[in-house]
């Protein structure tokens, strides 16, 4: 996949950081506000498939990419995965037990392993999206090869 | 005890997500690692066997109590019947996972493999565990999802074109289950499969109900291939690698189609005389006609995909004649008789059929071909494969001493005393055709001479391969014991308690 001209690439660069940060605004504030690790994820892995689409595969070296985001991907939901099973050992000892304290109502740190949960879930699904995204590039310049 | 039930969820699915990990920078980490869990969650249901405690055990996740006895929580529900099944899923594992070590090494990609596999059981084990409507659609989905990818895993044209066929026909299955279980939150604004029984079981709406169970039928009857929707079932499981057709004929259509069909329009709707029939006649539609398809095959995985459609008619048969008598106030002991039947055969089913496909494995990796025409004298070269496919021929035949027998034996009495002459008939009839095409399976590929030629490379399969094969060997003679009273107490009888006394399941949960 060739990148495209050098208006698409700056507009594009300019904009995935917003992008971006929107994501990681969505997925913080999951428990306060509409949208949260799903959403947020999907606006993520939205962010860096524009940069690619942008750039072109070549410039990108997408197979490193691939395996970086397949790593993540993998890490983030055992990760969430452990809290989980944390939540078995402390406190009432059950299975997804919300183990930290609740703070208060409409703090950004409040509601205990949820947001914690959150972010997690966000770095999963943009992680796992951006991947599939790269699957499917590198098995189309396979085939064209 | 109960606080050891997330195990059964949390083992496979952190398995299936270190290996792709640490598999990638450790030569052989996923085989261990996946042997080893799966051998950890059947250690696991032997303890929970062994422990058997007549209550169901529950377990709220999240540890949310119920609020003015409505349950808000997730519940997991290991009751005599979750426990019969996980015994099914995990035993099978194990056996398949150690097989896979010697099979996959003319694989690429073996991380995906043991990653998908461990994935495909975490979702079993939620299925059966489940309390829950929507987090039994949602493991559901991880399984099949799984076994999509496994399905298409040797990426040759055959292969993709059976995973899609099975990704269309299993995601419209999925759409009316969802539908099923939307229909059901609309209704009773609940999830709780105990709970919902509970409202469903005061509703005067029978339109309604009848309505669901449609739809739910058809979704569960698509993932359990009974006979009208059954087209998918014979390209999946024999375009997988053979260790996968194990576990999909073997597990995953009891686990998701037939265990939730169970679990709902007996624990959950009552029952009713409509349903009752609906399911005996699907059931012993694929019994006849799945057998008849499967005299017809050369291909020997696709005969025993064929083969697994009439074996489960005989599952379903025996359920749902006990169902029948139920709904009509019959003969308690005949229905228990029946169902247990029908649990027996689902047991057995699961080693010999497992059994069968890994041989079938084995002989597809030493002379790489399926058709039985260009396959013979394997007998020589080849005993440990010849000798256990034998004993699973003879087991799925019905013949003496084998664990088939005695759960056929089991479902045609029932059928004898429940008035059912002609399922009866068509039970025995069915068994005599099984015997025959088995007794084709074992002229053409293990003592035909006439295509020996040229077969002198041939030997037999590494060991991991071999002792997967002689433990399920083992079994298929072993589970005839299930018939003495002593063991059938404590293995068979806490799952056939469940459903007999379909009504007790809500109260025993919900508490009212």
């Amino acid at each position: 996949m060739k990148g495209m001209s050098v208006i698409v690439k700056k507009v594009a660069q300019l904009l995935s950081g917003l992008i971006f940060m929107y994501g990681v605004y969505i997925i913080t504030h999951g428990h306060l506000t509409p949208g949260g690790g799903f959403a947020g994820g999907a606006l993520l892995a939205g962010s860096m498939i524009l940069l690619v689409l942008a750039f072109g595969s070549d410039v990108m070296g997408l197979k490193k990419r691939e395996t970086g985001s397949s790593i993540i991907e993998n890490s983030a939901i055992l990760v969430f995965i452990l809290f989980a099973t944390i939540a078995m050992l402390v406190g009432t000892r059950v299975f997804f037990h919300n183990f930290l304290p609740g703070g208060t109502l409409g703090e950004l740190i409040s509601a205990g392993v949820i947001p914690l949960y959150n972010i997690f879930v966000g770095m999963e699904v943009g992680a796992a999206l951006f991947t599939i995204f790269l699957a499917l590039v590198i098995y189309k310049e396979e085939v064209l090869k | 005890m109960s606080q050891l039930i997330p195990l059964f969820v949390i083992i496979p699915l952190v398995a299936a997500f270190l290996i792709p990990i640490i598999g990638k920078f450790l030569e052989g980490f996923q085989k261990v690692l996946t042997s080893v869990a799966f051998l950890s969650l059947s250690v696991l249901t032997v303890y929970f066997i062994c422990a058997g405690t007549g209550e169901p055990l529950l377990y709220t996740v999240g540890g949310w109590e119920p609020v003015r006895g409505i349950p808000i929580a997730i519940y997991l529900v290991a009751d005599g019947l979750s426990i019969f099944m996980l015994a099914i899923t995990s035993v099978v594992g194990f056996l398949v996972s150690v097989y896979s070590i010697s099979y996959l090494n003319r694989f690429t990609a073996q991380n995906n493999f043991f990653a998908l596999l461990c994935l495909m059981m975490g979702g079993m084990n939620g299925v059966v565990l489940s309390g829950d409507l929507f987090n039994l659609f949602v493991f559901m989905e991880i399984a099949v999802i799984a076994s999509y990818a496994l399905v298409a895993f040797g990426i040759e044209k055959q292969e993709l074109e059976a995973s899609f066929k099975y990704q269309v026909l299993g995601g419209i299955a999925s759409v009316l289950i969802l539908f099923g279980v939307t229909m059901l939150y609309w209704k009773t604004k609940t999830l709780n499969i105990a709970d919902a029984g509970n409202i469903l079981r005061t509703s005067q709406d029978k339109s309604f109900v009848v309505f669901t169970q449609l739809f739910l039928i058809t979704g569960f009857g698509l993932k359990a291939a009974l006979i009208p929707f059954h087209a998918w079932l014979p390209d999946a499981h024999s375009s997988a690698p053979s260790p996968i057709s194990a576990m999909l004929s073997g597990v995953l259509i009891k686990a998701i189609g037939i265990y939730a069909i169970i679990r709902l329009f007996f624990n959950m709707f009552t029952l009713s005389d409509e349903m009752a029939v609906t399911i005996t006649a699907l059931g012993a539609v694929s019994m006849v006609l799945g057998s008849f398809l499967a005299m017809y095959q050369w291909d020997i995985k696709r005969m025993l995909a064929f083969s697994s459609i009439s074996q489960v008619g005989y599952i379903v048969t025996g359920i749902g004649m006990g169902m029948i008598i139920l709904a009509r106030n019959g003969d308690q002991r005949v229905a228990a008789l029946a169902i247990s039947g029908g649990l027996f055969h689902m047991i057995n089913h699961a080693a010999f059929k497992g059994l069968l496909f890994l041989n079938a494995g084995a002989i597809e990796h030493e002379t790489h071909t399926r058709n039985m025409k260009s396959l013979g004298g394997l007998s020589r070269s080849m005993p440990i494969t010849a000798s256990t496919s034998m004993g699973a021929s003879l087991a799925i035949s019905g013949v003496p001493p084998f664990n088939g027998f005695f759960s056929k034996l089991i479902i045609i009495i029932a059928a004898i005393q429940g008035k059912f002459y002609l399922l009866a008939a068509l039970a025995v009839l069915i068994s005599i055709v099984t015997l025959a095409y088995f007794m084709k399976f074992q002229k053409y590929t293990f003592f035909n001479r006439q295509g020996a030629r040229d077969r002198k490379k041939i030997k037999e399969v590494p060991f991991a391969m071999c002792f997967s094969m002689i433990v399920l060997a083992v079994l298929c003679l072993g589970l005839s014991l299930l018939i003495f009273p002593g063991i059938r107490e404590v293995v068979l009888d806490p799952a056939v308690r469940v459903i007999m006394n379909a009504s007790e399941y809500a109260p025993s949960i919900t508490g009212f």
